[in-house]
Formats: C-alpha cells, structure tokens, sequence
C-alpha cells in the first residue's frame, strides 16, 4: 500500500534529520575542544544523506550514508598560557563554524517539521481509507 | 458522440485512489530528500497516467534503444517507472538537488485532499450499490 510507504519514507526523513541535528549539537557543544580521544583539536562533522532506491518503486526515503569530518584548516588562537600551545604560543581550536552550524540546525528542524506533516496527512487518509464503505 | 468516457464508477474510483496514494508516496520521497544532494524531485502526470490505465494502454518499460548490429547490447531501462517523470526546477540550487520544498508541499496538500476527494467518489459509488442491492426497506 503506498501510504503505508509514505509514511515510511516520512520516518526514514525523520531518521536522517534528527542525525543531522545531533551532530550539529555536537559541533556546536564542542566548538572550544582543543582535544579528543586521541588527543586532536575536535573537527566539525557533517552528515551525508543518500536518496534510497529500490527498483520498481518511485523511491524509498533517505539514509545518512555517511558522517564526514570537515577539513578546513583549524582555527589558530593566540593563548600564550595554555598548556597545548605551540612554541610560538597559539593554540589549535576546532574548525567549527558557529553560524553554519546555526543554519544547519535551522534547516533540520524545518525539514523535520516538514516530514512530521507529510506523516500526519498520510496518517488521516490511511484512518479514512480503513472508514471506507462503512 | 459523448464527450466523457465511460468507465465503471467502482474501477474508475479504486484506479484514481490506487493512483493518488502512488503520488502521495512519490511525493512525500521528494519532501524527505530535499536536503540530498543531487537528488531530483519526481512526479508523474496524473490526468495522463489515469486515462493510460484506465484504457489500459499503459507503457510498460521505459525507453529502449534498437538494436541493427548483432554486436549490439540491448539498452533497456526496466529500472525506472515510466510513468516517472522530472519536475523542471524553478531556480537552480548550488548541490544539484532539484526539490523545491514549497512546490512539493503544496502538491503535496493538493494531492491529499484530491486523495479524499476519491475517497469520497468511492465510498458513495459503494453506498449507492450496497443500497441497490439491499433494496427500500418494507
């Protein structure tokens, strides 16, 4: 049944978008680590999202293939007194950019938003399909 | 010389339903790409799709080239629905994604009442026949 479908691609959008928020709190909390497990300045993530197809369907929703990390160069703070700065006293900070991370937060949420309303309209025609004949 | 075709009322109202939940699946996939890149929004005719089915002529495999050597390889593309077709973007986006949210959901909206509009053509086609067959009651 292809609302059921629908509805299903709406849960798939739903996935992949509250992926794409939880690595955007996670660049956003960890904007000033200077280090990470293995010791590295933090790099902003970014989610990759991949349209699912199977053959014979008009399409299956969407995926996060993968989580890259970003590779612009890191930031270079001058704080003399900090115990990871070089000799010349600057330290490396993660290259997360504040206002993309914002942008990016924003249009998740819409887009969830989005897919929770395609979600409900498919919901009450399914409801009202079952109410057929009656 | 009648202008409307004839169709039986119940096979026209469950082609159009089947049809409208099929578009309804089509386009909440645009809604839930529209941040992929390079993914392009699909939609299909629904006027045209309809009367192809319903007079049963529906194309069943998508292009195909012709073949005039023996060396040739048959080019098939049975992957793709035909009845698939490429919504032409209104401005162009920087990562190739032809989505355009607005559209899509107000196709989207569209698509969803049209989908009770059908419905409500078939439930009162099968009122209608039910009552026939019950009879006035005595």
């Amino acid at each position: 049944m292809s609302l059921l479908a629908a509805y299903d691609i709406g849960s798939s959008g739903l996935t992949a978008q509250a992926m794409r928020l939880n690595v955007t709190a996670s660049n956003i909390a960890n904007a000033e680590s200077v280090s990470g497990p293995d010791g590295r300045p933090y790099r902003a993530r970014q989610v990759e999202f991949s349209a699912l197809m199977k053959p014979g369907s008009p399409g299956s929703g969407v995926a996060v293939r993968s989580i890259v990390e970003s590779d612009a160069p890191l930031r270079m703070e001058y704080r003399p007194g900090h115990p990871k700065a070089n000799a010349a006293g600057y330290v490396e900070m993660p290259n997360v950019n504040p206002v993309e991370e914002m942008v990016n937060m924003i249009s998740a949420s819409r887009s969830y938003q989005m897919n929770i309303e395609a979600m409900n309209v498919s919901r009450q025609l399914m409801l009202k399909t079952l109410d057929l004949g009656r | 010389m009648n202008a409307v075709p004839q169709y039986d009322s119940l096979m026209f109202g469950e082609t159009a339903l089947k049809l409208r939940t099929f578009r309804q699946q089509i386009l909440s996939n645009n809604l839930a790409n529209s941040d992929t890149p390079g993914f392009k929004a699909r939609d299909i005719r629904f006027a045209d799709v309809l009367k192809a089915q319903l007079e049963g002529n529906l194309p069943t495999t998508g292009v195909s080239m012709v073949t005039t050597h023996a060396g040739h390889i048959e080019g098939k593309n049975s992957k793709d629905d035909p009845r698939l077709l490429y919504r032409v973007p209104n401005q162009p986006s920087k990562d190739d994604n032809t989505v355009d949210s607005d559209v899509e959901l107000s196709e989207f909206t569209k698509n969803s009442v049209f989908t009770e509009a059908a419905l409500a053509f078939l439930g009162g086609t099968l009122s209608s026949r039910l009552s026939a067959i019950k009879g006035q009651p005595s």
